[in-house]
């Protein structure tokens, strides 16, 4: 019984796995356990849109978790850094995060994000956008304006992304194709119906997204380079 | 007693934004490529006593099953960037391994979202 778990600190709990030494006891490192593997890939949506129109509401429709919420510190500093009254003008602002979390499979986790709604923190966005597959825009008819700002920032980062028309309270005043213009987006940009509240209809919209992302990626296979 | 003009913040300062107190100070992380979506997984979630601060001890806790970044910071209730060096800390003392998503530069790979595409559709 050679095993490092002779003093009861670590409990065997796979029952066939070798517990080393502590790290910081055998100076050798990090003790080995049954090697941990990480076999997933981990990719990422956007959940973008104005303030209230849904965000975290659709996360929560399919994550297989409660959305979390993770916020991130923004330091602001005054603008008299070199004066010691900067000191007390040095305030921290926080931006929060809501994600969801689907597994796909053992080797492919999905995050959904939702983007912070306030136009202020946008260059934030541009760390979530790292990498993002695509985007799920939510449109709220009652202030279509707000999410103007997400069209323009997917439509420049050339990052594929569907519209999804909130119905609030099932109601949708507008058809499709009036948001669509009011939008001005291109043709081949799906412009959908849902309830954020609604599983199933967050899922199409989910499908929608990542055919569309699919679909986008033929296209630029497909087409002349240059 | 400060000079006038002198700056104030530099390391020897200290941290004086509470939440940095906890990397001593430093605002970045050493490991490059720690994402929201990074999966961090602790080689030994349980480590003995003083040999990890607290919180390092808490995240390492956490991360006894594969985790992203984000949700680290939001189950050990830090904000990310606090979080981000206290990971790459622990990545660097090897106590942590860590998986990035698929580089940002590159288009995604037709069959991995085909794969979303039929893992969305089974929910």
């Amino acid at each position: 019984m050679a095993s490092g778990n002779s003093d009861g600190q670590f409990p065997n709990r796979t029952g066939d796995a070798e517990y080393g030494n502590a790290p910081g006891r055998s100076g050798t490192g990090a003790a080995v356990r049954a090697r941990p593997v990480l076999e997933a890939l981990p990719v990422k949506v956007l959940i973008a849109g104005g303030f209230g129109a849904g965000k975290t509401t659709l996360v929560g429709s399919v994550s297989e978790i409660v959305p979390l919420r993770t916020e991130e510190l923004l330091t602001e500093v005054g603008a008299a850094v070199d004066d010691v009254t900067g000191v007390e003008r040095k305030t921290t602002t926080t931006v929060a995060l809501d994600f969801g979390r689907i597994t796909i499979a053992a080797d492919l986790i999905l995050y959904l994000f939702g983007t912070p709604g306030q136009e202020r923190f946008w260059f934030m966005w541009d760390e979530l956008a790292q990498g993002a597959l695509g985007a799920l825009v939510l449109a709220d008819t009652r202030r279509l304006g707000s999410c103007f700002p997400s069209v323009d920032f997917f439509e420049r980062r050339r990052i594929p992304f569907v519209i999804g028309v909130n119905c609030f309270d099932g109601v949708q005043p507008y058809p499709v194709e009036a948001v669509r213009q009011a939008l001005d987006v291109d043709g081949e940009v799906p412009v959908l119906l849902c309830d954020a509240r609604d599983r199933e209809s967050v899922k199409f919209l989910l499908i929608a997204l990542v055919e569309h992302i699919m679909a986008t990626l033929r296209v630029a296979d497909t087409a002349p380079t240059g | 007693m400060s000079v006038p003009g002198e700056t104030w913040f530099d390391e020897a300062a200290g941290p004086l934004v509470r939440p940095y107190a906890v990397t001593r100070g430093r605002t970045r992380a050493a490991v490059p490529h720690l994402e929201l979506i990074t999966l961090v997984v602790a080689v030994q979630p349980e480590v003995h006593g003083a040999a990890v601060e607290p919180e390092c001890a808490h995240i390492l806790r956490v991360c006894a099953l594969p985790r992203s970044v984000a949700e680290v910071a939001a189950r050990v209730d830090l904000p990310l960037c606090v979080v981000k060096v206290l990971i790459s800390d622990l990545i660097e003392r090897k106590y942590m391994i860590f998986r990035a998503g698929p580089p940002p530069a590159t288009p995604p790979d037709l069959t991995m979202l085909q794969k979303v595409l039929d893992g969305i559709r089974k929910l």
